[in-house]
């Protein structure tokens, strides 16, 4: 008899077919959309990969960070810096803006590591911290009040206006597909199996032969590289920084943590949901201003309280739906006669 | 001299970080929660106390008569309907629903007060200094705030090792189960213990909204400077938050000392050299 | 038999889907001692738990004083008389011996137990009083957890596996205090892995096998080969 592991159900099939069919849709945006169509979209990428990555961090590997904007601005910056200071292409900016900050993403493991659960949570909210008073130390690139692209750099990322707004729009479909991609890639593989494990009942883990602290060390490294292109991005596409702009609690930690938390933690099909949810409730709500922020949070604290699972983990638990093929199955095939 | 002035402010107001941390301490020994908002409801119990100065036309301190109990019910009403549901194995409910709070919190008050810079007057008593030696000058509301710090958290060890309640805490913290043998309501002593924290929240309070302008967006420094005290401090004594406050305190002042814009970023550091060195902390007493 | 201050009837235990009860069924009355013997994973610390309120039972399986105590939470079952000394000992690390003492007390139930008769029916607790309980002997810790349950001045005092562990004098010891707790009028389960020990203190005995009762009566009355059959389930 021979075993063999087998990823996903026939349902999924159809999830990824759905899935080709979304993306190249999307991919052709430019040619139904408007300007306004595709920054919307731009944004809503930005925070699906945002809110997987940080369901990646705190679902699976059980690091709750709450400093997540440390990376999203140290990226930004990065990438403000290579292409103002250093005169580097800013599209190339990108990637090096990620490779920046997954160095500087070891240290502070290594540091903050040192606590665990809910003061692990504070620390990487402190980590934030210092990095955004840094940076308003920095007078080359604005100090307190920021400052903006200059032009010669934005004519470097394409010609035209055109161009260029095809080209970002393209790289944030781009980058978030990349990211999901490369999350389910990390959770097929025995890493994967690992942070499920781990996930689960980490002491139990640790017995078993997984390498508890590495395997988180590795998950936070590659979260603050992707975290940080993204903010690369993002500030790319808004052509202006500031510290409290990329270093900002509310739009880099607070709205992910609500999408992660509404659409179902732990579950890669949640931040998408609650990525969508987010946006209508935006777009329906937003004129209340702080009155819709406080909604928020009330949204927040009744989902936690009532459907902890968020809304993909009730629907997922009701009907065993399952859109990314991840769950493993252990087939026992009967050896072939001769 | 000027040195011994830096120092002397930054342990001043250290006694205000350390009652920044007196109450998240109690709180994390007592049913390890960290509560995110606990920032946000020191700047709560400011704007209680100038709304309580306002419509009865008392002075802030006076006003504590009245804010100190106000902030133990909320607290307590909080745990019983709120926190206590979210008490468990799992550490991202207490998180995220504090961290909920915290944005309710802060755009609550935005919305009733807007965020325009306030602050209490105290009279006279804020410009009041006493000259301690040649040159040496210490403000007398700071020295009465670092002595209500040291009374607070006198009183909380009291609270803690000399009181049925007290023992109930910390049989509690100990082993919940257990604890229900002996007739304990895990419920009702989290809820106590919650109250009792925000008590200490209050008094937070009320000094810092006579120290200095206060918004609705404070809360989260506060948080962390009580946090970074608590850290540095360690885990499970009262008197090491008290130590970690002043600490903070004092690498704060000497910051700005050096140079205004580092002010806060001298603390962090601090902090992070502790983390670094020490992670326990510096007069760490209990297994975490 | 005089009526009974306690009883269960048709008790079932689950751990999630897993069943470790199944029906059981036992009697106490006012200051008498039954001891509940069986193997290991019988359901003898389950039972316990059950009557202590620590796991869920159904509101009509566990009676006491003629009430219905189902179901209710432990400090409400505590509340009314019914003191656990748990598997373990489960003393409070962070209190000394006298500390633990008192707030096995803190219902402040009216009674002949107070932290001096405590002393008096264990001196080495009052040796050691103010030490951190986690500075006690296996046995010493034993008698802790016994003195803080009488603290309660329980009418019922039920004892999870307290020979557990303890060398066999410092048992007998123990044991040999449990006529001063039946003196005042407070009823005793014992629930034992050493049924030598078990024996010679109860006058009832119950025997669990897999969840279920295998075997009861009088402690006199029942043969050493009843009780191993029953024990193994052979």
């Amino acid at each position: 008899m021979t075993v063999r592991v087998a990823f996903g159900r026939r349902g999924n099939r159809l999830g990824v077919a759905l899935g080709a069919i979304a993306f190249a849709a999307l991919a052709a945006a430019p040619w139904w959309g408007g300007r306004d169509d595709l920054q919307l979209l731009s944004e809503i990428y930005a925070y699906v990969a945002l809110a997987s990555l940080w369901n990646l961090l705190a679902g699976y590997a059980g690091l709750v960070s709450v400093g997540q904007q440390a990376y999203v601005g140290l990226g930004a910056y990065s990438l403000f810096a290579l292409a103002i200071l250093f005169g580097i292409s800013p599209l190339w900016s990108i990637p090096l803006a990620g490779l920046i900050a997954a160095a500087l993403s070891i240290p502070v493991a290594l540091l903050v590591f040192r606590l665990r659960g809910h003061y692990f949570a504070i620390g990487t909210w402190i980590v934030a911290e210092v990095f955004r008073l840094t940076a308003s130390q920095i007078s080359a690139l604005g100090g307190g009040s920021g400052t903006s692209l200059p032009a010669a750099v934005v004519i470097a990322i394409a010609p035209t206006r055109a161009l260029r707004d095809f080209t970002m729009y393209w790289i944030a479909l781009l980058l978030a597909a990349a990211v999901l991609a490369l999350i389910v890639l990390l959770l097929r593989s025995r890493y994967g199996l690992a942070l499920k494990a781990m996930r689960d009942a980490e002491l139990a883990a640790a017995c078993s032969g997984v390498d508890v602290y590495r395997t988180k060390f590795l998950v936070y490294v590659l979260t603050a590289l992707a975290t940080a292109m993204l903010g690369a991005l993002i500030f790319l596409q808004k052509l202006r920084i500031s510290p409290d702009a990329a270093f900002s609690v509310n739009d880099w930690t607070a709205f992910v943590i609500f999408i992660t938390v509404i659409g179902g933690i732990g579950r890669i099909e949640g931040p998408i949901i609650g990525t969508l949810v987010f946006f209508a409730l935006r777009q329906a709500l937003a004129d209340l201003g702080t009155i819709y922020l406080m909604m928020l949070g009330l949204v927040a604290i009744v989902i936690m309280l009532l459907a902890p699972k968020g809304i993909w983990g009730m629907v997922a638990a009701r009907f065993g739906w399952q859109l990314f093929p991840l769950e493993r199955t252990v087939l026992f095939e009967e050896a072939k006669q001769r | 001299m000027e040195w011994i002035n830096v120092i002397l402010q930054g342990v001043l107001v250290g006694g205000l970080y350390a009652m920044f941390a007196a109450g998240l301490s109690l709180i994390f020994g007592v049913m390890r929660l960290v509560n995110i908002a606990h920032g946000d409801l020191i700047v709560l119990a400011a704007y209680v106390a100038l709304v309580a100065t306002q419509t009865f036309g008392i002075g802030p301190l006076t006003a504590l008569i009245i804010v100190v109990p106000v902030m133990a019910i909320i607290g307590y009403a909080l745990q019983w309907f709120v926190l206590n549901r979210t008490l468990g194995e799992d550490l991202l409910p207490p998180l995220l629903v504090t961290f909920g709070l915290s944005v309710i919190i802060q755009n609550g008050l935005l919305t009733a007060f807007t965020a325009d810079n306030v602050k209490l007057q105290a009279g006279g008593i804020e410009v009041a200094t006493i000259r301690l030696a040649e040159g040496l000058y210490v403000g007398v509301l700071p020295l009465l705030q670092f002595a209500v710090a040291v009374a607070v958290i006198a009183g909380l060890q009291f609270i803690f090792y000399r009181t049925a309640i007290g023992r109930a805490f910390r049989a509690t913290a100990d082993d919940p189960a257990v604890a229900q043998l002996m007739g304990l309501d895990n419920r009702r002593v989290f809820a106590l213990a919650m109250a009792a924290s925000l008590a200490v929240v209050a008094i937070a309070g009320v000094f810092l909204a006579v120290r200095a302008n206060f918004d609705p967006s404070q809360g989260p420094a506060r948080l962390i400077f009580g946090f970074e005290a608590v850290i540095i401090g360690g885990l499970g004594s009262l008197w090491g938050t008290l130590a970690g406050g002043l600490i903070l305190g004092v690498a704060q002042a000497v910051g700005a000392h050096l140079d205004p814009g580092w002010q806060i970023l001298a603390g962090h550091v601090a902090f992070l050299i502790v983390l670094a060195a020490r992670p326990q902390g510096l007069f760490a007493k209990v297994r975490t | 038999m005089p009526e009974a201050l306690f009883a269960v009837r048709n008790l079932e235990a689950f751990y999630g889907d897993f069943q470790a009860l199944f029906g059981v069924s036992i009697e106490v009355a006012r200051a008498e001692a039954v001891a509940v013997i069986g193997a290991n994973g019988a359901g003898k610390s389950t039972l316990l738990k059950s009557i202590a309120g620590l796991l869920r039972a159904r509101r009509d399986a566990i009676a006491f004083a003629g009430e219905p105590i189902g179901g209710m939470p432990a400090y409400a079952v505590a509340a009314r008389g019914i003191a656990l000394v748990p598997e373990g000992r489960g003393l409070f690390p962070s209190l000394s011996v006298e500390e633990n003492l008192l707030i096995g007390g803190q219902l402040g139930r009216p009674g002949a137990w107070t932290l001096r008769r405590v002393y008096e029916l264990f001196p080495v607790l009052g040796q050691r009083r103010k030490l951190p309980s986690t500075a006690l002997s296996g046995g010493q810790q034993q008698m802790a957890a016994l003195g803080r349950a009488l603290m309660a001045n329980p009418q019922l005092l039920l004892c999870d596996e307290i020979s557990l562990g303890l060398a066999p004098i410092v048992v007998r010891e123990i044991y040999a205090r449990l006529p001063a707790v039946r003196a005042e009028g407070t009823a005793i389960v014992l629930v034992e892995q050493d049924v030598v020990q078990a024996l010679a203190a109860a006058s009832r005995v119950y025997c669990l096998q897999e969840g279920r009762v295998a075997l009861s009566g009088a402690a006199k009355d029942l043969t050493r080969e009843a009780i191993a059959a029953a024990y193994f389930g052979v």
